[in-house]
């Protein structure tokens, strides 16, 4: 009987699970479009499905343990074999195989309804880089933060630089692999503004499992204003003083900074990196300490990533770039 | 010729009374275990397979306890105890580790304890090769293991997928341990698959056909003939990944025409079965337990063995489903989600037949340990199986690819269908070996710390892998909703340890190796229950049912009293009767190897080859290998024993050979199955070179003057035909016995020199073409079609001048040829898949610029 309870306790647990909570923002569950919302649907009935059927097998294996023998005998036949084990889940699978892909198609056809914006999206290792390109033709790059229109197809062209990574926004649907000499395109739909978070899926070496993004899905008017203020070069508020220590110590040679001397394609672009969530691909919300703190100590934050260690910096310096670079905005 | 004497007379048993006491002192003196210092030399199925068992069972701790430090480590969100990197080797080697040195070696350690007691035969065909796996094992599983200690474990995770794995991103050598080192104990594997599909197939007593076989021995069957079509794929992976990895030969990398994704293919044809390997025989042990625990026949054996069969067959056709995610053509996304599903039905007809025959059962069921861990498998493994179904939805798998989902899912299938039943096979059969019982109170809290723990670990998974956890991470950050999950699952891995150590506990108390315990303690129906001695069973049973314990009441006093076939050792040594594959007729009795340092010693040579290798040791791996070939050719010089001795008489009027060639011969189906293991790893290579092609044409020649001129690999063809009709050649001029025909080393000698002309001949030939290996995967491809040619002319060159060497020291004549049988044998097939990567290798770009 203590098998029931556990049984009772799995219901629980997934009920929790899909019905009260678990809208966080890395978790699939906070669906904000039609095909994650599908996707969504799906997992509540094959849940619920495969509870069914769990309790049902149970149920028989305490008839046959506990029942009267009148009631055991029904269950020796080889038809029953027959019935249970072969009919029983061929239908059942049938029917959830065929309406599993016309969901997928519905889900589709929304995805493709109108022009996409397409923006690249190359995995590194440990990071993200996200390639757009303006209307004049122009590409601009920013890092680690997908920001996207509400309500418009975004159609995301996915490589990598180096290992496979695997790209994976669990609120906006499934995920896809960058595989090195491929080019993968995942299209998606989003309708609900707000912060997402995503995170590599396939094991990419040494930091993979700090290798997250942030998503910002807004209103298309907010994110045409957005993009406009990202194509500008970076911005002139940004203390002096420390883009000179900035540029003095060789930052500029791995990382590009447009408007200075700054043109590294090596490591993140950081032209806003001010105005970004994260640092270190969703390791430090993004304040001044944040990057005091990556500038000290990246290599205990991050272990192994590919930024040389700054430990000859002094203390003035580091706060210097510190500020320079959440001046980024 | 068992039958006509059994139909004269149904009820007269083959050997009358009384026997002579010196019939079992002998053979207790032929079978006895080597003592002390000599018992690394011993040969007798219990004691390997008992070694074998223990050793995966310490591996299985091991791995547990890696499990451990993990589960720590994700208790709290951005915990600092232990340090990327190692968390890194963690997961890979647990994952190895349980895969490759628990999973595979225990269920074959199964086969080689249970299967000649269940079959009542004295021992598996070849005693030492079992035994040279078991060493391999043990050894090179330990040098591997040991690796996490001293920084040096691979961190590539157990799939190892490239690019990750090139040198490039892995320098070091922690990659080349898990390349060769399981490259090494899949060889090891594959060699116990070819014991076990004899052993099944030829040593079955008379009257057990295959309808009246042990699900058991159905089970290991299936399993051993899909080590033998799967283990391939991942051998000819592992070998162009180090060859990638060591000579910088593209096969892999895609700005020289490879494609990452070729490792995925490689690799899951033979991860997605090695599942499937992992689950049959431990479900044909649950259909054995089942029927004692109800005391009543199986119901829908027949259905059960056709499962088998089919989920054998189904687990082919699967392997893209962990590639879901790579973007391949929603065609195969469909085929392959479909194939998935399907795959449930046999496993729904198991559940079920399980079900009928519990509910067919007359007696109350008693609730011991290995009834508890059969239903607690009922639980876990149906669970398992259903979120299999789940991640076989495409849309679905999109989301939980890759997430705690899986390894969820995974745990549920490969526990469930594995361990438990494992668990249950302890209890169950360990009064066959132990002259004590274990505890049914130890065991019962093993079981529910186990059950519950198991729950409480692994049903939060699910959760947090759907909530966006993914796999593979040695911490998480703070506030994803991820904490309460993972403190969770942590609790619940210490109570799984907990439950272990009830077993251990029990093992030290009261596991005992040794004669005296109750004889059938469960009152089951095969063979095994039979009473045992080394020699396993006195006389060899003529068996009429599937149970034949109880429908053929006395026959435990017939067979121990000595009434039943070969009571005694006719030729003096070890034998164990040969019978018909289908119908279990009596055919010859095999003499067979005892004790002995040879294969000990060609195990240790082997491995250590292996490693050194690793390690980049050339030298002294050379004079390793020198070494593993020298204790092979004195292992099987003994071997090879000649007619002298025969015919022998079993009892019931039966005369038996104790020689024979040609297909009867259990050395010919050996043969055979290696023959057909060679074939998948060629298979896998044209499966390779025409995915290359899919992938990257351009690398393909674009004119035809960039292939060598049709003279290279005709003239190559003619010198493997050449070879061909020397080893035919070879065989024809035998001398009649007792005499010599120089005619016959002469052959072979030119055969041999024949086949390597062949191979240099196109390797030459390429060359003359500037072809570059490391340059492009078409020209790594097109070299690589002459190293596995060139691996098997090795052998052929080795077996074949051992032919000569026998046939100058008098032991090779037209009556006792076997060895030579052999050698030409592996000749025919070197030669047709010679000329057959010709023809790709020289037609597929003809044929294309044509």
């Amino acid at each position: 009987m203590m098998r029931l309870k556990y049984t009772i306790r799995f219901i629980f647990l997934l009920l929790t699970a899909g019905l009260l909570g678990c809208k966080t923002e890395q978790s699939m569950f906070s669906s904000a479009g039609p095909y994650a919302d599908s996707i969504v649907w799906l997992t509540h009935l094959m849940t619920y499905g495969a509870i069914a059927v769990t309790l049902f097998i149970m149920l028989l294996t305490g008839v046959a343990l506990f029942a009267p023998d009148n009631w055991k005998r029904k269950l020796t036949s080889d038809k029953n074999i027959v019935v249970g084990g072969i009919v029983f889940p061929t239908v059942l699978l049938t029917i959830l195989l065929i309406y599993g892909f016309i969901l997928l198609a519905n889900a589709e056809k929304i995805v493709r309804s109108s022009e996409a914006l397409s923006i690249d999206v190359v995995g590194e290792q440990w990071w993200w880089r996200f390639i757009y390109t303006l209307p004049d033709g122009r590409k601009i790059e920013t890092a680690n933060e997908l920001r996207i229109p509400v309500n418009r197809p975004v159609s995301l062209t996915l490589t990598t630089a180096d290992v496979i990574h695997s790209f994976w926004i669990p609120a906006y649907g499934g995920k896809l692999d960058m595989i090195p000499g491929r080019e993968n395109t995942l299209d998606i739909f989003v309708q609900q503004t707000g912060v997402f978070r995503g995170q590599c899926a396939e094991y990419c070496g040494g930091a993979h499992a700090l290798m997250s993004m942030y998503s910002v899905a807004m209103l298309p008017s907010e994110f045409e204003q957005w993009l406009d203020k990202e194509s500008q070069i970076a911005s002139s508020a940004a203390n002096a003083k420390g883009k000179d220590v900035f540029l003095a110590n060789g930052c500029g040679s791995c990382h590009q900074v447009r408007g200075t001397t700054a043109n590294g394609t090596v490591g993140p672009d950081l032209t806003h990196v001010g105005s970004r969530l994260s640092i270190g691909a969703g390791v430090l919300k993004v304040s001044k300490e944040s990057f005091v703190q990556w500038i000290e100590n990246h290599q205990r934050l991050k272990p192994d990533n590919l930024m040389p260690e700054y430990t000859f910096l002094t203390v003035e310096e580091t706060q210097l770039i510190a500020e320079f670079l959440h001046g980024l905005q | 010729m068992g039958d006509s004497s059994m139909s004269t007379n149904p009820n007269a048993l083959p050997n009358a009374l009384p026997r002579s006491p010196q019939e079992e002192r002998d053979l207790l003196r032929i079978w006895a275990t080597p003592k002390g210092w000599r018992l690394p030399t011993a040969v007798n199925n219990s004691v390997i397979g008992l070694m074998y068992m223990g050793a995966a069972f310490v591996f299985f701790v091991l791995a547990g306890i890696l499990a451990l430090v993990m589960r720590t480590q994700l208790a709290v969100p951005e915990n600092e105890l232990i340090s990327q990197s190692l968390y890194n080797q963690l997961f890979t080697m647990h994952g190895t580790t349980m895969m490759f040195l628990f999973a595979v070696p225990a269920v074959e350690a199964l086969g080689v304890l249970l299967l000649p007691q269940m079959l009542a035969a004295r021992d598996l065909p070849f005693p030492r090769l079992s035994a040279f796996a078991v060493w391999a094992y043990i050894v090179g599983g330990t040098v591997f293991f040991s690796t996490i200690f001293y920084d040096l474990a691979p961190q590539g995770g157990w799939f190892m997928y490239p690019p990750l794995t090139l040198t490039e991103y892995s320098p070091g050598d922690n990659a080349d341990f898990w390349l060769l080192g399981i490259g090494f104990i899949e060889i090891s594997a594959i060699a116990g698959a070819i014991e076990i599909i004899v052993g099944v197939l030829r040593t079955r007593p008379p009257g057990m056909t295959l309808d009246k076989m042990p699900i058991f021995a159905w089970a290991m069957l299936i399993f051993a003939g899909m080590i033998v079509v799967a283990f391939p794929a991942v051998i000819l992976a592992t070998m162009l990944l180090e060859i990638e990895r060591s000579f910088g030969w593209a096969f892999f990398t895609a700005s020289n025409g490879g494609d990452p994704l070729l490792w995925q293919h490689l690799f899951w044809f033979f991860g997605h079965p090695e599942v499937y390997i992992i689950f049959l025989p431990a479900a044909g042990l649950v259909s054995m337990m089942i029927p004692t625990i109800a005391r009543t026949p199986l119901v829908g054996y027949k259905l059960i063995v056709i499962a088998l069969i089919a989920t054998g067959f189904f687990s082919f056709g699967l392997w893209v489903h962990h590639m879901f995610t790579t973007g391949i053509p929603s065609m195969s996304l469909a085929f392959f989600s479909a194939a998935s599903m399907a795959v449930a039905v046999p496993s729904g007809i198991q559940i079920f037949s399980w079900i009928a025959t519990l509910a067919a059962g007359k007696k109350r069921i008693e609730f011991n340990p290995p009834t508890l861990f059969i239903l607690g498998m009922f639980f876990i493994f149906t669970v398992g199986g259903l979120t299999g179904v789940m991640v076989a939805m495409v849309p679905f798998d999109w989301q939980a690819h890759d997430s705690y989902f899986i390894v969820a899912h995974m745990h549920y299938v490969l526990i469930g269908g594995m361990v438990f039943p494992l668990f249950a096979t302890f209890y169950y059969w360990a009064p066959m070996l132990s002259r004590r019982q274990l505890s049914v109170r130890l065991g019962k809290w093993c079981f529910w710390c186990m059950f519950v723990g198991f729950n409480v670990a692994f049903m939060p998974m699910h959760i947090a892998g759907l909530m966006g956890m993914p796999r593979r991470v040695w911490t998480y950050h703070e506030g994803g909703g991820f904490e309460i999950y993972n403190a969770i699952s942590t609790l619940g891995s210490y109570l799984i340890a907990v439950g272990v150590l009830f077993f251990i506990i029990d093992l030290i108390r009261n596991f005992r190796v040794g004669e005296g315990g109750p004889r059938n303690p469960w009152n089951a129906g095969t063979l095994e229950w039979l009473p045992n001695d080394v020699y396993c069973t006195r006389s060899i049973p003529i068996v009429k049912s599937r149970e034949p314990l109880w429908d053929q009441p006395g026959l435990a006093e017939e067979v121990e009293s000595g009434q039943h076939y070969l009571p005694n050792a006719p030729t003096g040594g070890r034998e164990t009767l040969i019978t018909s594959p289908i119908e279990a007729r009596p055919q010859y009795v095999v003499q067979m190897p005892g004790p002995s340092w040879t294969h000990v010693l060609a195990a240790v040579f082997t491995a250590a080859c292996f490693l050194l290798l690793t390690v980049k040791l050339v030298v002294p791996a050379l004079i390793c290998a020198v070494g593993a070939i020298l204790s092979c050719l004195v292992w099987v010089w003994e071997l090879d024993k000649g007619p002298g001795k025969g015919p022998v008489d079993i009892g019931g009027g039966i005369k038996l050979p104790v020689y024979v060639y040609g297909s009867v011969g259990h050395g010919w189906w050996a043969m055979i199955i290696l023959m057909l293991v060679a074939g998948s790893l060629f298979l896998s290579y044209i499966f390779s070179y025409l995915y290359i092609w899919t992938v990257s044409p351009n690398f393909w020649p674009s004119d035809i003057d960039a292939l060598p001129e049709l003279s290279w690999p005709v003239a190559s063809a003619c010198a493997f035909l050449l070879s061909g009709f020397a080893f035919m050649w070879s065989k024809k001029s035998l001398a009649e016995p007792g005499s010599k025909n120089l005619a016959t080393p002469c052959a072979l000698l030119i055969a041999m020199l024949a086949c390597v002309a062949g191979v240099s001949i196109e390797v030459y030939g390429q060359t003359l073409q500037n072809l570059d290996p490391t340059e492009s995967t078409y020209a790594a491809l097109v070299y690589m079609a002459s190293i596995l040619n060139s691996q098997l002319i090795f052998a052929i060159v080795i077996m074949g001048s051992f032919v000569i060497a026998r046939h100058f020291t008098g032991k090779l004549d037209g009556s006792r040829y076997a060895s030579l049988e052999n050698t030409i044998l592996l000749a025919y097939y070197t030669i047709a898949q010679a000329i057959i990567s010709l023809l790709l290798v020289h037609g597929f770009p003809r044929g294309l610029l044509s």
